[in-house]
């Protein structure tokens, strides 16, 4: 087992893997929380799929960097997503459903109708699910990961206290001036940047889970706010690690072994909230 | 001179005033209720006075010293705060971010200023508590401590016993009637006109429109 390991630490692509998937890992799990409480997990949701329409169009465009499509354009949502939340004519849920749904029908389409290979099923899947492509990364794709997940990192430490007190008590943020739209705003934007990381790692129907299921575990056994942070980033990063190493030697598919294991983590995290009451 | 002047001031939203000619003076230290039924328009004045929203028409002024965003506000509780995972020490912390303007991260003293609210409202004890692990008096308590980091002179508390026992209450009301003696500008909305009469010095009731000197 072990030699095995090491005979696959020899290869470059398995390396790369390794870092991106603990990065997006670490990034997804700290706005996790703040997602959760703010009951925004479904935003979530609705921009991965969002992410999978714009994801379809760049392979249709055949562009070499499908960031420059999918990036901008998620961003774009994420905020008409916010915005559509606070004043809802169409309630905000029923305009989660009809983008997600849409987007995915949209997405799925497209990938019929252009095809970029012979193999539509399988691109569809791919993109869905997250798969090899977490070991066919190139150097280029290292690097961008790399840099936004540090400008993620970086805005969630310097904006920690702010997020907090958005996160909390909107009203009272609101009331002593803090300029809490323009940290929705933030937050919207983050969420965007991290779910289309995310979406190399476990495709797009899985992000979701990559975002709460850390929150979620900490939640149920740390008390402060602080302390919920740091267990989820770690928490998050380890199961990562250990998803993808399985998924290595065992052969099971990326992003849904690392969502077992987190799955398997909370799990072992709500019981041990439970006994201790 | 008065913190606070509403006059001839309307509130209301999207194009739709609740409440009309409004008028009334707060001066420094007053003990000033704004009681009414629920859907008289309180709230609604209460988020124009914060200026969470802005006035129909008419006109809010502040002066002697008070800024709009540095009234202390106590709100209602809302939904999120009820299994929120922060703890206490954290949460009054929080009161802070006003001061903390265009910075990043509390200084020392922002720490200080938490802890001595903290000891002002003899919630020591729960520093490290959960805050949702609290009973309803102590949140209020925690969420009153808070306030007073965002504020040196005034206090706005929204409905502050709604859902507490008797005895808790009659608590937050000496708690509060201790920090308007302090020198605490205090103005409260309420619907619990007997126990109002006791403890403020003006009243103002909504649908009247009027202002009465209690003290």
């Amino acid at each position: 087992m072990l030699d095995k390991l090491i005979m696959y630490m020899g290869f470059p692509f398995v390396r790369y893997a390794l870092i991106v998937g603990v990065l997006i890992a670490l990034c997804s799990s700290l706005l996790g929380v703040t997602l959760v409480l703010k009951r925004y997990s479904y935003i979530g949701d609705g921009l991965s799929h969002v992410a999978f329409g714009a994801l379809s169009i760049a392979t249709v465009l055949n562009l070499t960097n499908k960031m420059i499509i999918v990036l901008p354009l998620t961003i774009i949502f994420a905020i008409l997503l916010l915005r559509k939340g606070q004043n809802t004519k169409i309630k905000g849920d029923a305009a989660i459903a009809m983008l997600s749904v849409g987007a995915l029908a949209f997405g799925y389409m497209l990938m019929n109708l252009f095809p970029s290979s012979s193999n539509v099923a399988g691109d569809v899947c791919t993109t869905l699910f997250g798969s090899t492509s977490i070991l066919t990364l190139t150097q280029l794709d290292v690097w961008i990961c790399g840099i936004l997940s540090v400008v993620v990192i970086a805005i969630f430490i310097l904006f920690y206290n702010k997020i907090f007190a958005v996160t909390f008590d909107e009203n009272f943020a609101n009331a002593v001036g803090t300029n809490v739209n323009l940290y929705n705003l933030l937050i919207a934007t983050v969420i965007a940047i991290i779910i289309v990381l995310a979406m190399n790692l476990v495709g797009s129907l899985l992000i979701s889970a990559l975002v709460i299921f850390p929150a979620l575990s900490a939640m149920s056994v740390f008390k402060s706010f602080k302390k919920v942070t740091i267990f989820s980033a770690v928490s998050s990063m380890i199961c990562a690690l250990f998803g993808i190493l399985i998924s290595i030697l065992v052969g099971t598919p990326v992003g849904s072994t690392i969502v077992t294991v987190d799955v398997l983590l909370f799990g072992v995290c709500y019981l041990i909230g439970r006994i201790r009451g | 001179m008065a913190v606070l002047t509403a006059k001839e001031l309307a509130v209301g939203y999207e194009n739709q005033s609740v409440l009309e000619n409004i008028n009334f003076e707060i001066n420094a230290g007053d003990y000033f209720c704004i009681v009414g039924e629920n859907g008289s328009g309180k709230t609604t004045l209460m988020k124009t006075i914060l200026g969470l929203q802005a006035p129909m028409s008419g006109s809010i002024s502040f002066g002697d010293g008070l800024e709009n965003n540095e009234i202390g506000y106590l709100p209602q509780q809302s939904v999120v705060q009820r299994d929120f995972p922060a703890s206490v020490y954290e949460i009054v912390l929080s009161g802070c971010q006003n001061s903390l303007g265009k910075g990043f991260f509390y200084s020392a003293e922002h720490k200080k200023l938490a802890m001595a609210n903290i000891k002002r409202l003899g919630i020591e004890k729960l520093k490290n508590r959960c805050y949702r692990e609290l009973s309803g008096g102590q949140q209020q308590r925690v969420l009153l401590a808070r306030a007073l980091c965002a504020t040196k002179n005034a206090l706005l508390l929204d409905e502050p016993v709604a859902g507490l026992d008797p005895q808790v209450t009659t608590e937050m009301y000496e708690l509060i009637k201790q920090l308007n003696d302090d020198g605490l500008t205090i103005i409260m909305i309420s619907h619990d006109i007997q126990n109002v009469k006791a403890y403020a010095n003006k009243i103002y009731d909504v649908n009247t429109k009027e202002v009465r000197n209690v003290r």
